[in-house]
């Protein structure tokens, strides 16, 4: 069960943690708590996987690397033969399954553009269906605001 | 955008998350073999370049209780969505909010919005106060809930 200086913790990470000698610390007075409390909270919050990540979220195009979004139409008998070839491609960061004709969503991310169109060209020409390539066009600004 | 081997190994350095260490610029520091004012350094040129969004936590909404996490798609006046998907985007139960491709015939859809909810019926209602916003400037929009989670990393890139 979560506190409410778990929940303070959450509030406070999702915006932006300083960059100093002993950020921690900083942050742990902040929140009226130890520098030794906050790093066990974070650590147990991140096992127990209320957290996805803590650390640097990185922005994948501005590391000059290809992103996109695709989609796929699978027939429902054919499903978990295209998961697995798309699930143990390296390129492939996120994959779901989801209720629509188009069935199956994964998230790219490469070193490169030009990895992201080898990797669409192989998954089409592996699994035999079209691949619905749905890159960002632009993205609107979303403020930090999940509160719990 | 160029990331010189520096920023890269820092990046590498971090992939997995800052460490859990009283001075985690200290620990990236020694693991990259610079100075640690020099981590701090780039990490607040990274910061200002837009190449680290920001440092901090990322909840897993499911776990706290958002079981209903629907991605809201809707076609919308390609004149009015820049304007449109600003005011999206600043909704308190939208979490991502972009403008993507059509593929006309099977997918009319140009606007993207990761709506988080309890259940679905709460993520339903959430949708239609985004489909008033809209109002006649929109023409359709689906609701696609995910049924499976078939793989989940991280981002990742080679050392």
């Amino acid at each position: 069960m979560m506190d409410s200086l778990d929940r303070g913790i959450i509030n406070h990470l999702q915006g932006g943690f300083p960059i100093c000698a002993n950020p921690y610390a900083k942050v742990a007075k902040q929140l009226g708590t130890s520098e030794g409390e906050l790093l066990a909270r974070i650590r147990k919050l991140l096992d127990d996987k209320v957290l996805t990540r803590f650390g640097p979220l990185y922005h994948a195009e501005r590391l000059g690397g290809g992103l996109s979004l695709a989609a796929m139409k699978i027939p429902p008998n054919d499903f978990d033969r295209v998961a697995e070839i798309i699930n143990r491609m390296p390129e492939v960061a996120h994959n779901y399954a989801r209720d629509h004709a188009l069935n199956m969503w994964f998230v790219l991310a490469t070193e490169t553009p030009q990895g992201l169109q080898n990797a669409l060209g192989a998954i089409e020409h592996e699994t035999g269906y079209p691949v619905f390539n749905m890159p960002k066009v632009k993205e609107y600004f979303v403020e930090l605001k999940l509160q719990v | 955008m160029s990331m010189d081997a520096i920023d890269r190994a820092i990046i590498f350095a971090t992939q997995e998350g800052l460490p859990l260490v009283p001075q985690p610029y200290h620990a990236v520091a020694e693991q990259v073999g610079i100075k640690p004012d020099e981590v701090m350094a780039r990490f607040r040129n990274m910061l200002e370049r837009g190449v680290i969004r920001r440092i901090g936590a990322v909840p897993n909404h499911y776990a706290l209780g958002y079981k209903a996490n629907g991605m809201t798609v809707w076609d919308v006046a390609d004149e009015r969505i820049d304007e449109l998907g600003e005011r999206i985007g600043q909704l308190d139960f939208v979490s991502h909010c972009y403008q993507r491709p059509r593929h006309l015939p099977d997918w009319p859809y140009n606007l993207f919005a990761m709506v988080h909810g309890h259940d679905r019926a709460e993520t339903e209602q959430k949708a239609q106060q985004i489909a008033e916003l809209l109002g006649k400037d929109c023409r359709a929009h689906e609701i696609l809930y995910s049924t499976r989670i078939l793989k989940k990393t991280g981002l990742r890139i080679t050392g």
